[in-house]
């Protein structure tokens, strides 16, 4: 497996394939399905100060090749996560990336400092782009200079490497790239969740009770492909890339993009299996595709001076 | 335990306008064992539904490894999974959830099993059982219409079986609750499937009843990890307390969870 082993800040992975935060709550019941050490790390559900229980239902509506939701940071609060969720996933030799969420820079403070000391966490992603939190949660990650504020105020708590969560809804995302990487990210992981809506047919109202949701899905893959092309030319901190991802062949289109690694959302919600399948079938696509090792992949959508001709048949 | 598996479509017919009722077929329904679960049913191979629709299972037959759905064909998902002919596969994920408790109701007692429009197929398997086991059922079924109405017959080969519908076309003009409320006969246990309003009326209309609601919700993957389906406690009902609908139901004890 070591031709899909990477190497990033805090994170020493076996593979490059980690389910999404939100997407797979903190592991209990995906480890039903399937042994969670083959992951290369799990992103664990946002955790906040407090308990959350989160929006009134309908939290999901579906759309064309996606879905929208408007779960609302549902978790049991930084106490509980520690002492009984990441105490559970200790059994497994996966690395934990924990997301970090909040309504104000106090809330990510008090949470990256504390769970951040939890031994399976060996990085954070700062979640300062949910779309569901009235609060706040996305004003963090919509101003350059309130991203970058809150991205140094938890760097100089965090005991484990940072990797801020890009949110799409902003008119430049580089600029929004460039303001965390100056804040001392460690990394990026990219990207969130489109803001979108849908509405009932017949009582003419939005279908969620939040009225709006994220959008998710293969539905946003090329938002997410565009973005972080633009993005990995400009910054020199590594990219997990996600949006849409489904398959093998989403994984290498990523890497291509820009992506250093990548994580599986959406996806695990319609097939519980997705993450091993994807796993199993990297290494025989890398051999149709002509690559050794999967890091060979990174930016070849922009790299200039690379030779293309490896995988011409 | 949860399976994933292409099962083999052994019949597929309609039972009424837009209700359809599909028998499949495979290793999953060895896992089978309590009326009143689910499966999260593939409607097509593409991304377009993206999400697995969660449909109960009406019957299942362990010996014979065939297992039935009963399902409105409403929006595009159903719809196309309606078009799905003998001997094709259907991408199935399941048995999923908690189903009716049977050893609710001892031998020599009568339950009442109230179901209401597409909440009447999970309670055939549970009927079935509940009969197996010497319990006198009775069932009380409300539709929309007299052309809605499905398995009256089968229903009525196990117990006594009372329709409503709303129009008045057929049976009892009216809800469930009307009928029920016009029994002579006596009941210690209600199970019950249905619309929320249809289980809100059972609830504060019969608590002295042992009383068990399957709900239905939204749900995104159907396993307990989106929290889509999440509903607040009885005994904590504005709390951080939850239950899911899809893990933890969908049955649930009347008073569990907030309706």
């Amino acid at each position: 497996m070591s031709r899909l082993s990477v190497e990033l800040p805090g994170l020493h992975l076996k593979n490059p394939v980690m389910p999404a935060s939100g997407c797979f709550g903190f592991g209990r019941e995906y480890s039903q399905f399937f042994d969670l050490d083959i992951l290369g790390a799990i992103m664990i559900k946002a955790t906040t100060p407090e308990p959350r229980f989160g929006n009134p239902t309908p939290r999901v509506a579906e759309t064309s090749s996606g879905m929208l939701n408007a779960i609302g940071l549902q978790n049991p609060g930084l106490e509980k996560v520690i002492s009984e969720e990441l105490a559970w996933l200790s059994r497994y030799d996966v690395p934990i990336i924990a997301n970090v969420a909040g309504s104000q820079i106090e809330d990510y403070v008090k949470v990256a400092s504390e769970i951040s000391k939890a031994g399976n966490v060996k990085a954070l992603e700062l979640n300062i782009s949910c779309p569901n939190v009235k609060e706040g949660g996305i004003a963090f990650g919509t101003v350059p200079e309130v991203a970058k504020e809150v991205t140094k105020a938890v760097k100089e708590v965090s005991s484990v490497p940072v990797y801020v969560k890009l949110s799409p809804n902003v008119s430049n995302i580089v600029d929004m790239a460039k303001a965390v990487e100056d804040g001392g990210a460690d990394g990026l992981t990219m990207i969130n969740t489109l803001v979108g809506m849908r509405l009932d047919l017949k009582t003419g109202k939005p279908i969620l009770s939040n009225r709006t949701g994220g959008l998710s899905g293969p539905a946003i893959k090329p938002v997410a492909l565009r973005m972080i092309y633009e993005v990995s030319q400009q910054v020199s901190i590594p990219i997990i890339g996600m949006g849409g991802i489904a398959t093998a062949e989403d994984v290498i289109e990523f890497f291509y993009a820009g992506a250093s690694a990548v994580a599986v959302g959406t996806a695990n919600f319609v097939d519980p299996f997705v993450c091993p399948t994807i796993i199993e079938e990297l290494p025989k696509l890398l051999d149709e595709l002509g690559f050794d090792h999967i890091s060979e992949c990174t930016g070849r959508s922009w790299k200039q001076n690379e030779t293309v001709t490896n995988n011409r048949s | 335990m949860i399976k994933k598996e292409r099962m083999k479509v052994l019949n597929h017919k309609e039972l009424a306008p837009s209700i359809f009722e599909l028998t499949l077929q495979g290793e999953l329904v060895s896992e089978m064992n309590q009326p009143g679960q689910f499966v999260q049913v593939k409607t097509t191979e593409g991304t377009e539904p993206l999400l697995r629709r969660p449909i109960s299972i009406s019957s299942y037959n362990r010996s014979e490894k065939q297992f039935t759905m009963i399902y409105r064909a409403e929006g595009k998902g159903t719809t196309l999974l309606s078009q799905r002919k003998e001997a094709e596969a259907v991408d199935i994920l399941g048995p999923l959830g908690n189903g009716f408790p049977v050893h609710e109701a001892k031998q020599g007692e009568t339950a009442l099993l109230v179901g209401g429009g597409i909440g009447v197929p999970p309670l055939y398997q549970l009927s079935q059982m509940l009969v197996a086991k010497g319990v006198t059922v009775i069932h009380v079924l409300g539709f929309q219409t007299k052309s809605a109405i499905f398995y009256e017959k089968e229903f009525s080969e196990l117990g006594d079986t009372y329709i409503a519908t709303v129009d008045g076309s057929y049976g009892t003009k009216g809800f469930v609750t009307t009928v029920i409320d016009n029994l002579e006969q006596e009941f210690a246990t209600i199970f019950s499937c249905g619309p929320t309003p249809m289980l809100r009326a059972l609830e504060s209309g019969y608590r002295e009843k042992k009383l068990f609601l399957s709900l239905e919700e939204r749900m995104g993957c159907g396993i307990g990890a989106c929290f889509a389906c999440v509903c607040h406690t009885g005994d904590d009902p504005t709390g951080f307390s939850y239950k899911k609908v899809c893990s933890d139901g969908p049955v649930f004890r009347a008073g569990e969870v907030v309706l």
